[in-house]
C-alpha cells in the first residue's frame, strides 16, 4: 500500500474554502472591526511613539519601516494561528472532516482547502492594515497595491508549516511550542521592528534560512516606494516552505485520520 | 441479482490485533442488508473500510463494481453516509449544513435548493430550516443526519447503528423514511444491535462477532435454523425455576442473570407446569432474532 500520494489540486477543495467563507461572514463585523483596530493600535502606538525617537530606518520614516514589518509578521500570524487552532478545532473535536471523508473530498483537498482559506484571511486583514498604513501616511508608492498577493503566498507559507503542527497535535497545548519556539523568535529577529543587518552575522545567516525575513522583504520596498530584489529567490523561500509544509501535512493527516 | 458491494476475504488489523478476519460479504442491489453484532464485532471497521476511508490489510472490495481503495472518491460520490456519532457542521443552521455537504459533491446551487427542501420535508425538519444544530434534540440531529446523507440521491445508503440512543417515536419515523427510501429502489447497508431493528428492516442479514461472520441469511430462515419456535422467560425463585425447568423435558435452558430462557418446539406442558407455581413469574413468546443471535455470539458482556 502505499503510503505517500501525491497530492493534486481538485476543484472540490474549494468546497472547503467555501464553507471556512460562509463561517466568516457570519462573524464578519467583529472580526473586520479587529483587522482594523489591532493595526490602528500597534501603528499609533509604536510607530508614532517610538518614531518619534527613530526618525528614520534604512532610508525610510520608522512608521513605514513598522508597517511593512507588520504587514508581513501579521500574516504570519492569522495564517499560522488559523492554521493551527481553527484547523485542529474542524480536525478533531468538532469532526468536521471526518463529515467530509464521507463525501468524494480526500484529506488532500481538505487541506488544500483550508490552506488556501487560511491565505484569504491574511489577505484580508493584511488589506486592512494597508488602509490603516496608507491612511495614515505610511504607504509611499502604488506599488503597495502588490502587497495582497505577496501576502497570500505568504500565508500559503506559514499554513503549510502550522497544518504540519496540527496534524502531530496531540491538544491545543501542542502548539505553544511552535508559537514559543519558532513563531515568537521569527517575529523579533527577521527584520520586523529593526533591519536584520544590525544582528550578529551568525544569527543574520540563520535569520535568512527562515521564511519571514523573506516576505518582509518582498513587502517592504513595495510599500515604501524602493526597488525590488531577489524576488525570485524570496518567493522560492515562501513556496518551498509552503509546499513542503503541505506534502508533510496531508501525509501526516492522512495517518491520523484514516486509520 | 447484481451486487452493489462484493467483499472477499477481506482483513484488517491495528497494530497486531486483527479487528476484521477475512470476512466475505455481498449486498445484492436495492436490498435493506443488515450487518449485525456486538460492540466490537467490526462492523463499524467494515463500513470504513469499504468507503476507503481506511487503508486494506488484505483481501478485496468492490462497491458499484469499482475497486476499493482506487476508486473511492468515485464511489462516495454515489454513496450516502450516516455515522454513528453525529458530526453536523455546529458553525451552520439546518438548511446551511444541507447546502455546504451538497457543495462538496459539487451539486449546482438551483438543484440543491430544491432538493434541500424535499429532504427537509422527507425528516420533518422543514419548520426548523434556520435553526442551529446546537437548538436541536438527539432525533431531530439523527433525522437531519440522515437528510444530509441523502443530498447526492445517493443509490447505495450505509447507516452505521441509526437509531442508537433515539425514543421510540423517533426511532419508529426514521424505520419508516428507511422502508421509503427501500421502496425507492436505493441499496441499504445497516449495522445495528438492534433485533428488532434488524427483523423489521432487513431483507437479509449477516451476524458478525469478533472480525468473523457467523451466519447468513434471512431473519426467519436464520430463525428457523437456529432457534426453537417457542420461549419461556422464567424469573423468580432460583431454585424452584431450575427445579421446574430441568424436569420439562426435551427443551434446553439458559441463565442470564436473573432470568431462565426455555426454548422447545412445544411449551405446553411447560407452561401448564409453571401456572400452578406461584413463586415464578414468567413470559411465554415465539422465538426471536435475539434469541439466535444470543445463541450465535454467546452471552458475555462486551465492552
Amino acid at each position: 500500500m502505499t503510503l505517500f500520494y501525491l497530492p493534486r489540486f481538485q476543484g472540490a477543495a474549494l468546497a472547503v474554502w467555501r464553507r471556512n467563507m460562509l463561517v466568516w461572514r457570519k462573524l464578519m463585523l467583529p472580526s473586520i472591526f479587529i483587522n482594523f483596530g489591532e493595526p490602528f493600535l500597534y501603528l499609533l502606538g509604536l510607530g508614532y511613539g517610538l518614531g518619534l525617537f527613530i526618525g528614520e530606518m534604512m532610508n525610510m520614516p520608522y512608521l513605514t519601516f513598522l508597517a511593512s514589518g507588520i504587514l508581513a509578521s501579521s500574516a504570519m500570524n492569522t495564517a499560522s494561528f488559523e492554521a493551527m487552532f481553527s484547523v485542529y478545532t474542524r480536525m478533531i473535536p468538532q469532526k468536521t472532516y471526518e463529515a467530509i471523508l464521507a463525501t468524494p473530498l480526500e484529506v488532500q483537498d481538505i487541506l488544500a482547502g483550508e490552506m488556501l482559506w487560511c491565505a484569504t484571511k491574511c489577505v484580508i486583514s493584511g488589506s486592512a492594515i494597508l488602509v490603516v498604513a496608507a491612511l495614515l501616511g505610511a504607504v509611499h508608492s502604488w506599488h503597495a497595491l502588490w502587497v495582497p498577493p505577496v501576502l497570500l503566498l505568504v500565508g500559503l507559507c506559514f499554513a503549510g508549516m502550522g497544518m504540519v503542527m496540527t496534524a502531530l497535535a496531540p491538544g491545543y497545548d501542542f502548539f505553544n511550542y511552535y508559537v514559543t519556539l519558532v513563531l515568537t523568535p521569527m517575529f523579533i529577529l527577521s527584520g520586523v521592528f529593526y533591519p536584520v543587518t544590525s544582528l550578529p552575522a551568525v544569527l543574520q545567516s540563520i535569520v535568512q534560512l527562515l521564511p519571514l525575513s523573506h516576505a518582509v522583504d518582498l513587502i517592504r520596498p513595495l510599500v515604501a516606494g524602493l526597488p525590488l530584489a531577489n524576488v525570485p529567490l524570496h518567493a522560492a523561500v515562501l513556496a518551498g516552505y509552503g509546499a513542503a509544509g503541505y506534502f508533510i501535512a496531508v501525509h501526516l493527516a492522512r495517518r491520523r485520520l484514516l486509520v | 441479482m447484481p451486487s452493489v458491494v462484493e467483499i472477499e476475504g477481506l482483513v484488517k488489523r491495528y497494530d497486531d490485533r486483527e479487528v476484521v478476519r477475512g470476512i466475505d460479504l455481498r449486498v445484492p442491489a436495492g436490498r435493506c442488508f443488515g450487518v449485525l453484532g456486538p460492540n466490537g464485532a467490526g462492523k463499524t471497521t467494515t463500513l470504513r473500510l469499504l468507503l476507503g476511508q481506511s487503508p486494506v490489510n488484505g483481501g478485496a472490495i468492490r462497491v458499484f463494481d469499482l475497486p476499493i481503495p482506487q476508486a473511492g472518491r468515485a464511489v462516495r460520490a454515489r454513496t450516502g453516509v450516516v455515522p454513528q456519532t453525529d458530526n453536523l457542521d455546529p458553525d451552520f443552521t439546518v438548511a446551511e449544513n444541507l447546502r455546504v455537504y451538497g457543495r462538496y459533491f459539487g451539486i449546482a446551487a438551483a438543484t440543491l435548493d430544491a432538493r434541500i427542501r424535499e429532504l427537509l420535508e422527507f425528516v420533518n425538519l422543514s419548520d426548523r430550516a434556520n435553526a442551529r444544530i446546537a437548538t436541536l434534540s438527539g432525533g431531530m440531529k439523527r433525522r437531519l443526519t440522515i437528510a444530509r446523507a441523502l443530498i447526492n440521491d445517493p443509490e447505495l445508503v450505509v447507516l452505521d447503528e441509526p437509531t442508537t440512543g433515539l425514543d421510540p417515536q423517533v426511532r419508529h419515523m426514521i424505520w419508516g423514511r428507511l422502508r421509503d427510501l427501500r421502496q425507492a429502489g436505493k441499496t441499504l447497508l445497516l449495522t445495528t444491535h438492534y433485533m428488532e431493528e434488524a427483523e423489521r428492516l432487513c431483507d437479509e442479514l449477516v451476524i458478525m462477532d469478533q472480525g468473523r461472520i457467523l451466519e447468513q441469511g434471512t431473519p426467519a430462515a436464520l430463525i428457523k435454523k437456529h432457534a426453537e419456535p417457542e420461549v419461556l422467560e422464567v424469573r423468580g425463585e432460583e431454585q424452584l425455576a431450575r427445579h421446574a425447568l430441568e424436569s420439562a423435558g426435551d427443551g434446553r435452558f439458559e441463565v442470564i442473570g436473573d432470568t431462565y430462557y426455555y426454548y422447545t418446539r412445544d411449551a405446553r406442558a411447560v407452561v401448564k407446569r409453571l401456572e400452578d407455581l406461584p413463586g415464578l413469574t414468567f413470559l411465554h413468546r415465539p422465538a426471536n432474532l435475539e434469541d439466535v443471535f444470543l445463541k450465535l455470539t454467546g452471552r458475555e458482556l462486551r465492552d
